[in-house]
């Protein structure tokens, strides 16, 4: 595939941006936080993505869903990313939806796939037990009891955790991992919601003795580890791009703000210092944005380099972001420190994903790992 | 698609037929490039034939069109060659400045009888090139240049000094910058000329490098003749085909950051000769900054294809050519950087055998002109700041 968006794309894109524009500009997450909102996200937003067939955008056809694959959902992200626009866009409509579409039963996929579409039906993926990222579960362990499994555990910083209707939980099985399809009401579950620094909300799980039927499993028992890293390089390859559009807003609005603000009779955008800072940060958005696209491809092929390039664009969109967002706030001077300007706002985004689903130090590592050294 | 298919096993068996053997490994130095030019002594029969084969199917500067000496390759089938190319580890046939400078020049300015004149030598490997810009007094800011060229009715005469020219005395011909105009401002008396090295009044003065090798020259023009049918575009709007030819050749100058055909990469080199464990390097410091390395190494390739592919799709590419400049030299630098401390004392070697005559300290030491040469890289900034990003002053 050419390393370019064909016109149906641009056209995506565009209508993308125009809507989060008017409707979930940055005045919208403050909306949300300032009104204490439990949930975190509008409703009445979701429900305007739905209509524009965005939670159906990598479901197939069949389940009534527009089947237009992972570089269209990207492009949305990467405007999300623009805009700080919360919703469960991410975890439920690209994550969750890979998971099924990866390793779904037919049943499974039947009963869940079209309320997905329609945003009835919410999905988390449960994955991390500790304060870093780890792909492999270690104290969530589910037995076999007569028939059954029974979950016993607990699971951090679970994105959407609070408002989903099912989790995807890893855990430990008797000879290897395992991962469930488990409803939030199921008996012993409990869900605590917690805010995080951005105004987002997640949340954190506990499994008391959860009984399961084998059939929701989700992919084969005890060797789902595979299957978990594969859903995980989805997730990753989504933060990715979420985070090229909060380093490319912030960044759009920090050359904006050079060439207005004067100091000593001059646009501060003609100090070279300053010049030459932002001249870099323009050639590692557009290191970043090839990547993100190469990325989105690879999902989109199923290509065999994906963990490679998974790793690598969650490492260098991580690395870049988190410069473009503090740049931000050093070249607007005092005024990028204030909650009233909203450009100190793109760091705090930037800071979550880059906890997600590894951080730059696990991505570099994995990444030299899978190139043998 | 199965026309390339085609096309690609076409090539492929060509090659299969045509590379000599000892013309399937990557350069293990610089001695080991074919520069072609008059005085070029070929190290063996398999280097002259290996260019001479390639120049006969116009392979040596595939996309020029055939009548000036190239195949007339769409970008497809030139990639497809490269691709073919690299499978074999099979070395350029011609590292050439008329290749990677000049023959861009002249296709989008020269006359058609430049072109005739000039391209098809340069695809044979008969002429070298030198490039004449630089000055003692004009680097960077290169429209300050001072080589006077005056008009004397049939002919012109030069006279002033270049410096910094590179291989300037294996050259037979210089592409030159030179003033024509000098009551004009400074971007608007230049002229774009060239002229046979073998002059009387040129004069060449090699200058060593701290690589040790005296790869460029000082330039010494004394009354030379340069003839009026040798100017690239108009009398006096020589800055235009400057800059243009300036694009193509930092655009060269980026691609020596990535690892080419052949070479092994940085990581892969670390993990044969350091300690590992658990199939990890030990030194995990050096590790991450191998693994920072690579990923950016990784980014730059993509971001390559990615240009070229959106030069196919219509979208205009602009100052991009400094952003490329400026990562691959600064890329190539780090490379040569992490190879110093992969292999340690080895690497200190300056003369014999088994260090290919210092090959790496020297390799080293050269990068660091990476990011001087075609435009330093604080000018490559400069250049993304204002012309892409608007930034004022
Ligand atoms: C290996 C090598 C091969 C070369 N081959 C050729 C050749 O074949 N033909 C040819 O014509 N030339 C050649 N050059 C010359 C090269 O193009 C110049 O060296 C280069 O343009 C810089 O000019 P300068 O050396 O005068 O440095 P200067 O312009 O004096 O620069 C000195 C320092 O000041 C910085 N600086 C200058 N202006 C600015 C500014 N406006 N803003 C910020 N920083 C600035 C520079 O970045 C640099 O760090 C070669 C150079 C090298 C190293």
């Amino acid at each position: 595939m050419a390393l370019v968006l064909n016109d149906e794309q641009l056209m995506l894109q565009d209508a993308a941006r125009h809507f989060l524009a008017e409707r979930a500009p940055v005045k919208h997450l403050r909306e949300l936080r300032d009104s204490d909102d439990p949930d975190g996200f509008s409703r009445t937003l979701w429900s305007e993505f739905v209509e524009m067939g965005w939670t159906g955008i990598l479901v197939p056809e069949a389940y009534g869903g527009l089947d237009y694959g992972y570089t269209g959902i990207g492009l949305i992200l990467e405007e999300c990313g623009r805009t700080l626009t919360p919703s469960p866009l991410m975890s439920t409509a690209m994550v969750a939806v890979a998971a099924l579409e990866l390793a779904g039963s037919a049943e499974q996929r039947s009963v869940i796939l079209p309320e997905v579409v329609g945003g009835r039906h919410l999905l988390a993926l449960a994955c991390d037990e500790g304060p870093l990222h780890a792909p492999e579960p270690a104290q969530c362990k589910a037995e076999m009891r007569e028939g059954h499994f029974v979950l016993s555990g607990s699971k951090k910083a679970v994105v959407d955790g609070h408002i989903a209707q099912s989790f995807i939980v890893s855990s430990r099985t008797e000879s290897g991992a395992s991962l469930f399809l488990v409803p939030a009401g199921a008996s012993g579950v409990t869900v605590q919601r917690y805010s995080v620094l951005d105004t987002h909300v997640a949340a954190t799980i506990e499994f008391n003795q959860v009984e399961l039927r084998p059939d929701q499993l989700l992919g084969p028992p005890h060797q789902a580890q595979g299957l978990l890293d594969r859903i995980l390089d989805v997730a990753r390859i989504g933060a990715a791009a979420e985070m090229l559009g909060i380093a490319r807003e912030a960044f759009e609005q920090t050359v904006d703000y050079l060439k207005q603000r004067k100091q000593f009779g001059v646009p501060i955008g003609s100090f070279q210092a300053l010049q030459h800072r932002a001249a870099l940060l323009f050639g590692e958005l557009e290191l970043c944005q090839s990547l993100v696209l190469k990325a989105l491809h690879s999902l989109d092929e199923d290509s065999d380099d994906l963990a490679e390039l998974a790793s690598l664009t969650k490492a260098k969109l991580g690395e870049t972001a988190q410069l473009a967002t503090a740049e931000a706030i050093q070249m607007h001077g005092g005024i990028g420190m204030t909650d009233d300007f909203d450009i100190g706002f793109y760091i705090k985004r930037y800071r979550i994903l880059e906890s997600l689903y590894g951080d730059r130090n696990f991505h570099l590592d994995r990444f030299a790992r899978l190139r043998g050294y | 698609m199965t026309e390339l298919t085609e096309y690609r096993q076409e090539v492929r068996a060509w090659l299969e037929q045509n590379c000599p053997e000892s013309m399937r490994s990557p350069y293990r130095s610089e001695a080991e490039v074919c520069w072609g030019g008059r005085d070029f002594k070929f190290q063996s029969k398999d280097q002259e034939t290996w260019l001479r084969r390639m120049a006969e199917q116009g392979w040596t500067a595939p996309t020029w069109p055939k009548e000036y000496g190239g195949a007339g390759l769409g970008r497809v089938e030139a990639k497809l060659l490269k691709a073919e190319l690299a499978r074999l580890h099979a070395r350029p046939p011609l590292v050439s400045f008329g290749i990677s400078m000049l023959g861009p020049a002249l296709l989008k300015f020269g006359s058609e009888a430049l072109r005739q004149q000039h391209l098809p030598p340069i695809t044979r490997g008969e002429i070298r090139w030198a490039q004449g810009y630089s000055e003692p007094n004009a680097g960077s800011d290169l429209a300050s240049l001072a080589a006077r060229c005056e008009d004397q009715g049939d002919h012109y005469l030069l006279n002033g000094s270049k410096i910094w020219t590179s291989y300037g005395d294996h050259a037979d011909w210089m592409f030159c910058l030179v003033r024509t105009d000098f009551e004009a401002k400074k971007h608007e008396g230049i002229s774009f000329v060239m002229f046979d090295m073998a002059s009387p009044g040129v004069t060449t003065r090699p200058i060593r490098l701290i690589s040790g090798k005296s790869p460029f020259t000082e330039t010494l023009f004394e009354n030379v003749r340069v003839e009026k049918n040798q100017v690239i575009g108009e009398v006096n709007q020589g800055w235009t085909v400057a800059k243009y030819l300036l694009t193509h050749e930092r655009e060269m100058i980026a691609s020596t950051g990535l690892s080419s055909a052949g070479t092994v990469p940085v990581g892969k080199t670390a993990a044969q000769s350091l300690a590992t464990e658990d199939g990890r390097l030990r030194d995990t410091i050096l590790r991450a900054d191998i693994a920072r390395f690579e990923m950016n190494e990784r980014a730059l390739e993509l971001t390559i294809e990615r240009a070229r592919d959106e030069v196919k799709a219509g979208v205009s590419l602009g100052a991009t050519s400094s952003m490329f400049k400026y990562y691959g030299t600064e890329l190539n630098k780090r490379r040569q950087e992490l190879l110093m401390s992969i292999y340690g004392h080895d690497a200190l070697s300056w003369e014999g055998q088994a260090s290919h005559e210092g090959r790496l300290a020297r390799a080293w030491l050269r990068s660091k002109g990476n990011s001087i040469e075609g435009g330093t890289s604080e000018i490559q900034l400069n250049i993304v700041a204002k012309r892409i990003l608007g930034l004022p002053g």
